[in-house]
């Protein structure tokens, strides 16, 4: 179970609306390397996954990412309360607003849905360990991009915060793989089904 | 410290907590990792207990008042 806290990993505090920079900022959210597609698949990966400390890594970054989902969702709001209907139209921003008035939907920047099929929960321990770590990347690489489109610093503090969150989760997960390795043949690291072919790996 | 002070000081303890446990995830046998976790742990429960007690609940089974339901008041943290 999960116990909610009232308040955020890392303060958002932003002053100036800016709808342009929410509709790019808002795959963090929904998009294809966004923050719930990351929790989802780590929490979602635990099930099958024999190897008890990296079910213990699984949980705890599933969880920091439903704290980061929630930041991202407070720069998206703070960027866009209070709009004004002219605001809204100069900005392009109407095409949101007009399923989803000023509230938070998981959606990419370029409006595509959330899916599922953005992530993998694969059933293989060293699959499903490199899909994070490549995950990971893509996510530190959105970050990047987000960070050269937009340059209000009220908004690039939590953005370079999440970015490097992206850089320990890697970290994490690369020794996550690297305990796996020790304990396989070590002339088989890359071809071993870890949770199928054995009971305990 | 006021609440808004308060309340960054238990973002920056609890973050020290977040952080570390990710690395004794993957250091379990560290020591100087699992003392540093009892230190954060102490100090984060201290800034807990004592903005519970002073500002409200953080969580929802910490809400003190007996004649209040403060968890709906308080400040939500996008706000």
């Amino acid at each position: 179970m999960w116990n909610y806290e009232r308040r955020l990993q890392y303060p958002v505090n932003i002053t100036r609306c800016n709808p342009q920079a929410a509709q790019i900022i808002i795959s963090q959210y929904g998009g294809p390397d966004g923050e719930m597609g990351a929790s989802m698949r780590y929490l979602s990966q635990r099930y099958s996954m024999k190897n008890k400390t990296v079910v213990g890594t699984l949980t705890d970054i599933g969880t920091e990412e439903l704290a980061h989902l929630e930041i991202v969702a407070a720069i998206v709001h703070q960027l866009t309360r209070n709009l004004t209907p002219e605001e809204i139209k100069a900005s392009g921003f109407d095409k949101y607003y007009v399923d989803h008035t000023l509230a938070i939907w998981p959606q990419a920047a370029g409006g595509i849905p959330f899916n599922a099929c953005e992530f993998q929960s694969k059933g293989d321990t060293i699959t499903d360990l490199y899909e994070d770590m490549a995950a990971e990347q893509k996510a530190r690489t959105t970050y990047d991009n987000i960070l050269r489109l937009i340059k209000d610093p009220e908004i690039c503090d939590p953005i370079r915060y999440l970015r490097e969150r992206e850089i320990v989760h890697f970290q994490r997960f690369g020794e996550s793989l690297r305990r796996v390795q020790d304990d396989l043949d070590s002339r088989n690291f890359y071809a071993f089904n870890g949770q199928i072919d054995t009971k305990n790996c | 410290m006021n609440q808004k002070q308060l309340l960054m000081y238990i973002t920056q303890v609890s973050f020290a907590l977040d952080d570390t446990v990710l690395f004794l995830d993957t250091h379990p046998c560290d020591k100087e990792a699992l003392e540093y976790y009892h230190k954060v742990k102490e100090l984060r429960e201290n800034a807990v207990r004592r903005y519970t007690e002073e500002f409200g609940p953080l969580t929802k089974d910490t809400n003190e008042s007996t004649c209040t339901w403060e968890w709906v008041h308080s400040p939500w943290p996008w706000e």
